[in-house]
């Protein structure tokens, strides 16, 4: 399903982030950033509401406004009932909406808002993610202090805040279409392996998204997807390949892979991975970027792994999904 | 395309572990525990002038409170990550493993948190552990006879 918009702009954006991608090859480019993981808080889920809350705050004196002249909130993260995004809309009494699509939720939700906007039922909205790599693991995986041995196709929750404001007054960058994504599943049951769940759900909402839009991949000046890593990267590729023949090696990149340095940074293993680590890649850099002219169209194309230990320890298979949004600078 | 097809994709582009480096760290960190258990019971009997029998016991308690204590301290898992099983396995591992669950959950309190998360990771060892020995002390005791 591909919707067009018409009167859809990204006014502004806000960004916070933790101690690892400060240490990043973005880390210059973050609004705020925490040395400490707890930033200041006494748990982990306490954390990870504050980075949310920051972003909306510096987002919110970034465009001058009153939390009464929001029109809506839609947000979402990773944990259980999307806790760190209620507790967060808590402090200000915006409508809320609350969604879930694990990483893919940052353009879930700017779909929704994009779509609510071109409708003319709102007139702005701010739509937040946030991820915490602590409060994740707790959830999905070990204890954070037992530091188990993991795979090099692994992938390393990113631990920020990012919001988004998007108007119906025309700015710099305009939200041109966007498509929503089928779930997928590939008979993918490895959790440490992400990369390979969610190509599939990428390199589908692609095709779709072209087809759709009846254009060629090099339309774009750059495609994006969400957290495939190093790994899932290549797999998309050659699955585009093989099954639509659509060529997306020159004009591709993941931002799973960008907001750490894979090299020097080993523990991230194949990459970034979490709803944050999209919205921060974009926030920080490519949106940036468009409103200097340097990328004129781009396809943002976040992933997510429809994961939940349960179903994966009752032998079911992790099904993924992606959203894709096409922005024009203006 | 066929699921089977895909998963031929994602064979291609998975890349190899280093089993026997990692199994070679392995080997020599959990021998060094060992050469280490060895050298606090020569020890203690020396020390403490007392059997083998009870200064092994006393290896153990103060292995488990080491590796709690590093657990505690923050720095175990990072060593954890790097010498893989050489840690896990030993007792050392089992000590690891209970401490940083129960560091884990404390903000839940000490029922809902300590108490039900603690042996998240070793439960199943303990359950296991107890229902092989009681398989085994009965084959021992039917085949031998209790010897």
């Amino acid at each position: 399903m591909t919707f067009n918009y018409n009167n859809v702009y990204i006014n502004n954006y806000s960004t916070v982030v933790g101690p690892y991608e400060k240490d990043g090859p973005l880390g210059s480019k973050f609004d705020r950033y925490y040395t400490d993981l707890y930033n200041g808080e006494k748990t982990w889920e306490k954390a990870e509401v504050k980075l949310m809350q920051d972003s909306i705050d510096i987002l919110l004196n970034k465009i001058n406004k009153d939390k009464k002249n929001i029109d809506m909130f839609i947000a979402g993260d990773l944990l259980n009932q999307i806790t760190s995004s209620s507790y967060a809309a808590l402090k200000y009494e915006f409508p809320f909406l609350g969604i879930y699509a694990a990483c893919a939720t940052s353009v879930e939700g700017l779909i929704l808002a994009s779509s609510l906007i071109d409708s003319g039922k709102i007139k702005n909205s701010i739509v937040s993610v946030s991820s915490h790599n602590m409060s994740s693991e707790k959830q999905f995986r070990n204890p954070t202090e037992y530091g188990a041995p993991k795979p090099k196709t692994a992938t390393f929750t990113a631990t920020g805040g990012a919001s988004c404001y998007l108007t119906s007054t025309k700015s710099k960058i305009k939200v041109e279409s966007s498509t929503i994504g089928k779930v997928m599943d590939m008979n993918q049951t490895d959790p440490f392996n992400m990369g390979a769940v969610m190509a599939v759900a990428a390199g589908d909402t692609i095709y779709q998204h072209l087809k759709d839009k009846k254009r060629d991949a090099s339309y774009y000046d750059l495609i994006l997807t969400g957290d495939l890593g190093r790994y899932g990267k290549e797999i998309l590729i050659d699955y585009l390949h093989s099954e639509y023949k659509i060529d997306i090696s020159n004009n591709y990149d993941d931002t799973g892979t960008m907001l750490y340095d894979l090299e020097m940074q080993e523990e991230v293993m194949a990459g970034g991975s979490g709803p944050a680590c999209t919205a921060l890649v974009n926030y920080s850099h490519i949106f940036p970027l468009m409103e200097r002219h340097q990328l004129k169209r781009v396809l943002i194309v976040a992933t997510g792994a429809l994961f939940s230990p349960t179903f994966v320890y009752q032998h079911e298979p992790i099904n993924s999904i992606a959203h894709a949004i096409s922005l024009e600078v203006v | 395309m066929e699921k089977r097809e895909y998963q031929k994709i994602v064979d291609r582009h998975k890349p190899t572990e280093p089993r026997l480096k990692n199994a070679f760290i392995a080997f020599v960190i959990g021998g060094m525990i060992g050469v280490l258990g060895q050298l606090l019971i020569e020890f203690y009997t020396y020390i403490f002038d007392i059997s083998t029998k009870d200064a092994t016991v006393f290896m153990s308690v103060t292995l488990i409170f080491v590796s709690c204590l590093f657990t505690a301290l923050g720095f175990f898992d990072k060593w954890v990550s790097f010498g893989k099983c050489g840690f896990i396995i030993p007792i050392t591992g089992f000590a690891h493993s209970m401490m940083s669950s129960g560091m884990e959950y404390r903000k839940e309190g000490p029922i809902y948190g300590i108490g039900s998360n603690i042996f998240k990771l070793a439960g199943s060892v303990i359950l296991y552990g107890v229902v092989s020995a009681w398989f085994f002390g009965m084959i021992r005791y039917l085949l031998l006879g209790g010897v």
